[in-house]
Order: C-alpha cells, then sequence, then structure tokens
C-alpha cells in the first residue's frame, strides 16, 4: 500500500463528504458522524449519480438522484443487486490517508 | 559513592518512579527534586474535587514532607531548573546555583494550551492544570461569572465544579456537541442536558474572537458572532502540549515531546524522561494510567534492570463530575462496523455499541453505566461477541431481552406534557378522560376537544389511548416517519414543539429513535422542523439536507448544476441581462433557458464553479433565486396597472413586494405565489400556493391551488380592500403552513387534510392569531432573510475536490 495524505478530517464536515480526483476517476470520501472517513467510488451504478452529493446516515449514503442507498463498509446497495468499489482509507493524527495503489496511482518511488 | 540523581518536576509521574526506586533499593541514589509549582507531589486528577468542595488539599497530597524525608529526597520545591548542560553533566537551578548529576529524569509534564486570541495576557485569564488556577475559580461565588472556553472533559469539570459553588458558569465550546472526542452526538446531548440542569450554560458551535479587558483585567469574552459575555474570570482549557522546551535547549531530541525508547532513555546518555512530556513510538499521553507504566519501566532502568515500556490498547475510560457518562474504546475510524443502538426517552438512557468482526471495539453509555466495567472488559479481552450479540446491549444480567417498546416515548411523556396544539389539552387530560371511561378516539374528542380541530395530533392521542388501555385498544395502522422511528411526521412535530425539542439529538433521544442519527428521509424532515419552530436557538444542518439545497443549486443527471438568479416579480433590466450573459459565456454554459417562473436559468455548470458564478452574478446585484429549494420560489406578476389598459392594481409592484418579504424562507414544501392585476388572470394566480387576483374592489386572495402532479383551482381565504391586509394575509397563511405542515406536503394537500375553514379560522379572523404569525415569520427572517449564494462565493474551498490524485510528479 502507498499511503497518500489528502487532507484533514475537518475538510470534511461531518455528515458530509467531498471527493478526490484519481487516476480510477472520483471517490468519495465520505465522514459519518464521528471521526471516521471511507472512501468508495463516486458514481452511483444506477445512473451515474455523484454519490458524495448524497445524504450521509449512520455508515450509509444515499445517492442524491434517485435515493439507492449502499453500505460504506462493503459498498453493497441496500435491496439492490449493485455495489461500488470500495478503497482503503485511514486517519492518522487528523490526517486522512488514501491508499494510492488501489485508486491507481503510481508510487512516488 | 552514591550516585546523584536530578529530577526535573514533581509530577505524579516523577512520583512514581520515585516510590518504585527507594521501595526497591534506598540507598541507590542521592536524590534532589526540583518542581516549578512551590509544594511536592499530589494527586492532580483530584483537584476537580478540591474545587467543588468535596475535598480538601490536604486530602489529595501523595508525598509530604514525612513521605520525602523518610525516602532521603532533598526537595527544592517552588525553583524551576533553567539550564542543563549535558557535556559537563550538570543543570542550572533558578537561583544560578549549578549542580552536577549521575542521572537525570526528566518529569516536566505538559503546558495548558492557550488559545493565542486578543486578551489571553489579561488578568483573569487562567487554565486549570494546578492548585493556584483551583484556587483562583475556588475565590469565585454567586456573584460571579465565569466564561469556560473549551467543552472537553477539563473545561467541564471546572464549570461543574464552580457552578456547584454558585457561580454563573458558560461554556463556550467551538465544536458541535460536548466531549466530541469521547462522545456521540447522542450522548453529547444528555451530558449538555445534565449541566444545564445544573445551572451551567453551555454554547456550542461557538467561536472566540477576543477577550476584552479593562484596566489590565479580564471583563468579558467576545465571540465571532458578535455576543458578548462578561466575566470575571476566564478559564482555557482547550488542550495540553508536552513541556518540553527545556529538553529541546538541552539538545535532546524532542517531537512534539520528549523522545523516548522502550527504557525512558532520551536521546541523550544519562538523560530519561516520564509523563506527559515525553513522546513514545510516535505517542504523546495524556492519562495517568500508562505513565504509571513508564515509572516502573524507568526505576528498573535507573536501577540496571532490564524493562521495557509497551503502549496498551487505547481505551480510555473517562467520568464526568456528577454525570452518568461512559465511554471506552474506538467508534471512530476502520471499515467493516456496525452499530446497537439503545435509548430509554423515559429515563434518559442512551447506549450504543460499536461491533467490529464479532468483537466490541467501542462503548458510549450515558445514564445507565452500570455494565460500562463489563463492556469495557470485552472491549480489552477482544471477546468474540457473536453468541450474545443480540442481547448484548442489555449487558451481562440479562439473556433473551424483548425489543424495545415501541410507544416508549409517549408513554415516557411527562403529564403536563401538551398533546393537542390547537385546543391546548395536555396528557394528563386525556389519559384522565380515559380513566374515565373515554375509550376510543371519538370519545376522547367529544371529552377533551383533543384532536378535534386540525387533526394533526390524532396519532398521540390514539397511543395514549392504546398505552392507557393497552390490548382493549385496536390501533389503526399509521405511517411512521421513517424506519428510525414508529412516530408519524404529526407525531414529532407535536412533539418537538410541546416537549421543547430544539436539536436533532433531542430528537433522536426524546422520540426513541433506532439509529445513531437518522437517515435521508427523516433527517431532512426534523431539521425543517427545528427550524421553523426554534428558529433562534436551532440552526440549519446542510448536511441533513437534500443535495439541492446544500449546494444552492439544482443537481443534473450529469452531476453538473444549474442556476436560477432571482428576478423580483419577474422584472430585470440591461444590466442584469448583461450579467447573465458574461456568466454564461465566462462558464461555458451550454444552456440559456427561460422558465416557466418568469426568469432565467443557467443549465450545466460544473459544480467547483458554483461559488465563482454566484460571486459574478452578486456583482451584478443578482442573488439567489432558490430555485431548488423547499421555499419560497417565484412570484409570478403580470405588467398590471403600469402598461396593461385592464390593470386594477398594481400587481407587479405587489408581486415584487411578497416577493421580497419572503425570498429566504424556508418551507415544508416549496411555494410558489402569483399576482395577477384583474380577473383576465395572466398571472396564472389561480393555481398557485398563494395567488392573488387584483379586482377594482381590492385584492382576491386564494390558497391552496395546484398545477403540477395534481391541478386544483385556489379557494378564497378572503377578500381584502387593501394591499397591506393582502401582504398580511400571505404572510400569516404561509407561517401557518411553516407550523404545522407535513414535510414535502404542498399547501394544497396540508389545507385539505386540517379544512379550510380552520385555517381561515386562524388567519382571517383570529386578528391577534394572525399577528403573532407575522411576528414570528418576521423573526425566523431575520435569520433566514438573506442571499446563501454571497455567503457560499465567500468561502469557495468545499465546493472544489478535497485533493487531485490524477496528475502524476514530473517525469
Ligand atoms: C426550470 C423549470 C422548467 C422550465 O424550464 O421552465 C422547472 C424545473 C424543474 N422542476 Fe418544475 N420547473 C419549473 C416550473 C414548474 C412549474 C410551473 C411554474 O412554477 O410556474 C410547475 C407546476 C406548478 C407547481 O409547482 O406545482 C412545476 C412543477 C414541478 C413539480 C411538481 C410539484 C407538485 O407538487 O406537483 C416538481 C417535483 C417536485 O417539486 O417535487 C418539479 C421539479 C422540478 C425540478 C426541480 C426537478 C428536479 O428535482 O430536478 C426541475 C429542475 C430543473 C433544473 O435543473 O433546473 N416541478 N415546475 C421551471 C422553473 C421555474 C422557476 O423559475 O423556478
Ligand atoms: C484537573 C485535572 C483533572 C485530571 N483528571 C484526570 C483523570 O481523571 N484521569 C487521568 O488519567 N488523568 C487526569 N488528568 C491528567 C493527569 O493529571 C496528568 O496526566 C498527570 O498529572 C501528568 O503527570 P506528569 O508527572 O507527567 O506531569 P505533572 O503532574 O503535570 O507534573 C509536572 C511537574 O513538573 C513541574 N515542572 C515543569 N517544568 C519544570 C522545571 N523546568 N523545573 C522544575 N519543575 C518543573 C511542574 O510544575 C509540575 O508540577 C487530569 C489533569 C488535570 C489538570
Ligand atoms: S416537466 Fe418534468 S422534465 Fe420538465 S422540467 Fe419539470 S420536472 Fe423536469
Ligand atoms: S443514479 Fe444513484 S440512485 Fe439513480
Amino acid at each position: 500500500m502507498s499511503w497518500i495524505d489528502i487532507g484533514h478530517i475537518d475538510d470534511i464536515p461531518l455528515r458530509g463528504a467531498r471527493v478526490v480526483k484519481t487516476p480510477v476517476g472520483c471517490v468519495g470520501l465520505f465522514r459519518t458522524g464521528e471521526a471516521e472517513v471511507f472512501a468508495a467510488s463516486n458514481s452511483c451504478p444506477h445512473k451515474g449519480g455523484p454519490l458524495a452529493e448524497g445524504i450521509v446516515h449512520g455508515q450509509k449514503i444515499t445517492c442524491p438522484l434517485h435515493n439507492w442507498v449502499f453500505d460504506l463498509n462493503s459498498g453493497e446497495a441496500i435491496g439492490e443487486d449493485a455495489r461500488i468499489a470500495t478503497y482503503p482509507v485511514r486517519l492518522e493524527a487528523g490526517r486522512i490517508l488514501l491508499d494510492g495503489a488501489a485508486v491507481g496511482k503510481r508510487s512516488a518511488a | 559513592m552514591t550516585q546523584k540523581l536530578i529530577v526535573i518536576g514533581a509530577g505524579m509521574a516523577s512520583g512514581r518512579v520515585l516510590e518504585h526506586l527507594t521501595d526497591a533499593d534506598p540507598g541507590a541514589y542521592d536524590i534532589t527534586l526540583f518542581n516549578a509549582e512551590p509544594r511536592g507531589n499530589y494527586n492532580r486528577i483530584m483537584l476537580s474535587p478540591v474545587l467543588s468542595g468535596e475535598k480538601t488539599y490536604q486530602e489529595i497530597v501523595t508525598h509530604d514532607d514525612a513521605w520525602y524525608a523518610a525516602a532521603g529526597v532533598t526537595c527544592r520545591f517552588g525553583e524551576r531548573v533553567v539550564a542543563i548542560d549535558t557535556a559537563a553533566k550538570t543543570v542550572t537551578a533558578e537561583t544560578g546555583e549549578v549542580l552536577p548529576y549521575d542521572k537525570l529524569l526528566f518529569g516536566t509534564g505538559s503546558n495548558p494550551f492557550m488559545i493565542p486570541l486578543p486578551g489571553h495576557d489579561l488578568d483573569g485569564v487562567i487554565a486549570y492544570r494546578d492548585l493556584e488556577d483551583t484556587e483562583r475559580m475556588m475565590a469565585m461565588g454567586p456573584d460571579n461569572k465565569v466564561v469556560v472556553i473549551g467543552g472537553g472533559l477539563l473545561g467541564l469539570e471546572a464549570a461543574a465544579g464552580m457552578a456547584a459553588r454558585g457561580v454563573d458558569v458558560t461554556v463556550v465550546h467551538i465544536m458541535g456537541h460536548l466531549m466530541e472526542r469521547q462522545l456521540d452526538e447522542a450522548a453529547g446531548y444528555l451530558l449538555r442536558k445534565s449541566l444545564e440542569a445544573k445551572g451551567i450554560t453551555i454554547l456550542c458551535g461557538a467561536n472566540s474572537k477576543e477577550i476584552l479587558g479593562e484596566n489590565g483585567r479580564v471583563r468579558a469574552l467576545l465571540l465571532e458572532d458578535g455576543t458578548e459575555l462578561a466575566c470575571d474570570l476566564l478559564v482555557m482549557a482547550v488542550g495540553i502540549r508536552p513541556n518540553v522546551a527545556l529538553a529541546q535547549e538541552a539538545g535532546l531530541a524532542v517531537g512534539r515531546g520528549i523522545h523516548v525508547d522502550d527504557q525512558m532513555l532520551t536521546s541523550v546518555e544519562d538523560v530519561l524522561a516520564v509523563g506527559e512530556c515525553v513522546e513514545h513510538d510516535g505517542a504523546v499521553f495524556g492519562l495517568v494510567a500508562p505513565l504509571y507504566d513508564q515509572a516502573k519501566v524507568a526505576a528498573a532502568t535507573l536501577l540496571g534492570q532490564q524493562a521495557a515500556f509497551v503502549q496498551k490498547s487505547l481505551s480510555t475510560k473517562l467520568k464526568v463530575t456528577g454525570c452518568d457518562l461512559f465511554s471506552a474504546g474506538d467508534f471512530a475510524e476502520g471499515e467493516g462496523r456496525e452499530d446497537i443502538v439503545f435509548r430509554d426517552p423515559g429515563r434518559g438512557i442512551y447506549k450504543r455499541l460499536v461491533i467490529e468482526d464479532d468483537k466490541l471495539v467501542g462503548a458510549v453509555m450515558y445514564g445507565d453505566t452500570a455494565d460500562g466495567s463489563w463492556f469495557f472488559g470485552l472491549i480489552k479481552d477482544g471477546t468474540d461477541i457473536s453468541e450474545m450479540r443480540e442481547t448484548l446491549i442489555f449487558g451481562p444480567a440479562y439473556q433473551g431481552g424483548s425489543p424495545v417498546d415501541p410507544l416508549s416515548a409517549v408513554a415516557a411523556l411527562p403529564p403536563e406534557a401538551e398533546i393537542c396544539g390547537c385546543n391546548g389539552i395536555c396528557k394528563s387530560t386525556i389519559t384522565d378522560a380515559i380513566a374515565g371511561g373515554a375509550t376510543d378516539l371519538g370519545a376522547v374528542r367529544a371529552t377533551t376537544k383533543a384532536s378535534a380541530s386540525c387533526g394533526t395530533c390524532t396519532g398521540l392521542v390514539e397511543q395514549l389511548l392504546q398505552v392507557t388501555l393497552g390490548d382493549d385498544f385496536q390501533m389503526p395502522a399509521a405511517q411512521p416517519m421513517c424506519g428510525c422511528t414508529d412516530l408519524t411526521h404529526e407525531d414529532v412535530r407535536r412533539l418537538i414543539k410541546s416537549q421543547e425539542l430544539k436539536s436533532q439529538p433531542a430528537v433522536w433521544q426524546e422520540l426513541g429513535w433506532t439509529t445513531p442519527n437518522g437517515c435521508h428521509v427523516c433527517r431532512p424532515a426534523v431539521n425543517f422542523y427545528l427550524l421553523a419552530d426554534w428558529p433562534l436557538e436551532y440552526r440549519d444542518d446542510p448536511q441533513s439536507r437534500f443535495v439541492n439545497e446544500r449546494k444552492h443549486a439544482n443537481i443534473q443527471k450529469d452531476g453538473t448544476f444549474s442556476v436560477v438568479p432571482r428576478m423580483w416579480g419577474g422584472i430585470t433590466n440591461p444590466t442584469e441581462l448583461r450579467a447573465i450573459a458574461d456568466a454564461a459565456e465566462k462558464y461555458d454554459v451550454p444552456t440559456v433557458k427561460v422558465t416557466g417562473g418568469q426568469r432565467i436559468d443557467l443549465l450545466g455548470v460544473k459544480g467547483e464553479d458554483l461559488p465563482y458564478i454566484w460571486a459574478d452574478l452578486n456583482k451584478a446585484g443578482l442573488v439567489s433565486g432558490h430555485a431548488y429549494s423547499k421555499g419560497l420560489r417565484t412570484v409570478k406578476t403580470c405588467v398590471g396597472t403600469d402598461h396593461c389598459r385592464f390593470g386594477t392594481q398594481d400587481s407587479t409592484g405587489l408581486g415584487i413586494k411578497l416577493e421580497r418579504a419572503l425570498w429566504g424562507s424556508w418551507t415544508p414544501h416549496k411555494v410558489k405565489l402569483a399576482v395577477s392585476g384583474c380577473p383576465r388572470n395572466c398571472a396564472e394566480a389561480t393555481c398557485k400556493d398563494v395567488g392573488v387576483v387584483c379586482v377594482d374592489s381590492g385584492y382576491q386572495v386564494g390558497v391552496a391551488g395546484a398545477a403540477g402532479m395534481d391541478v386544483k383551482e385556489t379557494e378564497r381565504l378572503a377578500d381584502v380592500p387593501t394591499e397591506q391586509e393582502a401582504i398580511d394575509l400571505t404572510v400569516a397563511f404561509i407561517q401557518l403552513y411553516r407550523e404545522n405542515a407535513k414535510y414535502l406536503d404542498r399547501p394544497y394537500k396540508w389545507v385539505a387534510k386540517v379544512g379550510l375553514d380552520w385555517v381561515k379560522a386562524r388567519v382571517v379572523d383570529d386578528l391577534e392569531e394572525r399577528a403573532r404569525l407575522i411576528a414570528a415569520f418576521e423573526l425566523s427572517q431575520s435569520i433566514y432573510r438573506k442571499d446563501p449564494w454571497a455567503e457560499h462565493a465567500a468561502k469557495p474551498a468545499p465546493f472544489a475536490p478535497l485533493a487531485n490524485l490524477e496528475l502524476e510528479a514530473a517525469e
């Protein structure tokens, strides 16, 4: 894994989301009601809704276009046969680290 | 010959080192102990009971003079070490005296962090760290006001301690809820409630700007929003920083703290460090448990024995004076987690467990923490809980627990809780009537009048029947708001008012939500109800809004947005049109369309361009048209008396006045108005939420029209002779709608439920109620009648991606 510092946890509002542009496309960074962040594809498999614009509740995200709901742990859509890709992300001293390898970024070294 | 050990700082960590050392080998060292505080080692943790008066300082002394004498320690209290020469192996005391050492031990602890606000060096601005600080606070009494900055553990202990002395205390906290690092919103809400019950004022989300003084003494704290909080003492409890200045000057390796290895040795030979001043393997410490482990290791190292310091799991266990609160483990960070939530609003209990891979990893509890140590044990031991998962939340004593009663929220209401707002009927009146033989809805209506007017409290009355009569009452199936609650929208609205619930966590807790923080269905509704009922106390939560309202633009199917500036009453001018044209060119807007609402839509704007296009439009005086909101959309007008040969009144002017009065307000669903200058009705006023048709004798005000999924003509609210009355009726009607309708009911749906007569009685006939509605609307508009675009244009960052990893470093 190659962890890339992409910002501070407080750059994402509580129960909010931001996107990061990556070689595999836009990745949504979803913050729950806690100091907790998930990374997943920003594109809804239904009709491409931008998930980071949706509502975060518990550890789920609701798509802003037609309300499909995804579990951010697994990426599974609830009640639909679909899932979104999820990516390793971790927090260290308030910084958000995204796994560069998983989002197609060649390592800097 | 005995070696010389010099210890800098007589704190809780170095004190433990001395105990271990002198216990194991009393003669090993000739010990000199410096302390900047004019006293020896005391139990710093117990300063709060001293502050509140439960204990005296004498009772919390760890090592008294007799102890130091017996241990053969030379005490130099009230003396600071000012310099160290690690080559010559000497320390210099404040007096200038130079003392040689064989071994040196740092135990300098932490410094409280002082926010460098203007005025932070005024007399009367203190931290909360030592006995001196505690004594300053103890000098405060019922005639004094104190402000505490910081709603973490220390700040709240200081506040609770002073409140126990009758001091008027206000806590100013920058985050949205108290102790945000240890507690979630729900537990933070309950903590706040019990601290408020002790008379403490709590301001969350409050940003300090400046400390104001008078003759060099603190006078008040000024907040970012202009509020001035008068105070005689200001306590800053916002965090600590390892005290490393001396070590740094002496040339020790220092990061956040003094670097130590597993043996507590620093980078310089014969120099050790323990306590809050150290950094071990990247971590610094703020609680005593790990410091005691360090002390044991440091003593062993000094005695030439093998020992190594190991960091334990990050779990912490906390208590705030007088509050039944427990938080352990880790409920942040990491994937693959699940929550179990239990709430008992009647008893003020909240419990949340966080589970990962069949193990308990975190627990937050409020109100009933008896099982705290059991959960803490499960977390620490990493016990597999899959077998007991179903009943885990009920604790060790409880197996096969039954699910929470969905009626518990209503059962828990106090007898004086108002159930029927129209007729002012409280819970006990209804339960008395039921006990007196009114065993169905009709009978309750007949005897008490509850639910006999607008009917929106019917669900609550039925629940009371069920709670009181049990199986003897057959509850009609009502549609709950969503999966997070069994209450209907109407029930929730009623209870928010009667129970004075003023925050989302208050609603979740007091009404027994089964999820930690709601879902996409209930959150926008609850957010609206709260801001409509408590415009001053509650602030809109953008995270509880659909994307359009959060982004102040309509999202398109390709993820771009549309931008619709307001055109008051459909009137525009060359400057505005030029600004729109320029913006359309500058931001490559693919489609410019005239809308059905008499204005211009710029469709296909990229999300990150939004703040910039708004800023450009703002410059020409154009503001948000709220084409995206559950709020006022447009007021369509016709040309009226200005130009039209049939116009009877100034319909354009009235439309603009109405739009100016109503814009920016949030409503249960969108609201559209129109004003036509004569019954030819060119502005299509008779199918609007509110439509005014001008006639020779005045104004015909119609409401509850529709022209979307349903088409329906307006119903006449009243005919009035003056323009002012037409405006008053409109504002009062909209406010009544805001106060009573279910979220996402357009006015025509709501009026169909409560009946036009009920509306007329309040808006038209009861002049006092009309005036109240208008005043309530104005109060709310004092917050919301403003351009959200201008606000966001000033802070464009959140609209851009957090980072861009597409770009490769130069090859
Ligand atoms: C732009 C516009 C069409 C146009 O090009 O003229 C429009 C566009 C949309 N309408 Fe509309 N409506 C527009 C006038 C109307 C009108 C006519 C009017 O206002 O004079 C109606 C019928 C009257 C009414 O409001 O009932 C209308 C009835 C609706 C409805 C059905 C509402 C209902 O209660 O039945 C929806 C759906 C909703 O709101 O839930 C809707 C929803 C929408 C949305 C917001 C759909 C969405 O959620 O994305 C469209 C947004 C397009 C965009 O991205 O900007 N639009 N829509 C009109 C904007 C007017 C304005 O200046 O603000
Ligand atoms: C009000 C309060 C409540 C607390 N509650 C809890 C709790 O409930 N649970 C918990 O685990 N922890 C609690 N803590 C934290 C705990 O008290 C600290 O972690 C612990 O005291 C740190 O010990 P230490 O020896 O590293 O530093 P300290 O105890 O701070 O000792 C450092 C000493 O070094 C002296 N010193 C500094 N520089 C020099 C110098 N150059 N020369 C001479 N002397 C110097 C200082 O004057 C000080 O006396 C609380 C702290 C406070 C203030
Ligand atoms: S009529 Fe339908 S398609 Fe056309 S703008 Fe309105 S909502 Fe969109
Ligand atoms: S695009 Fe996400 S639900 Fe339709």
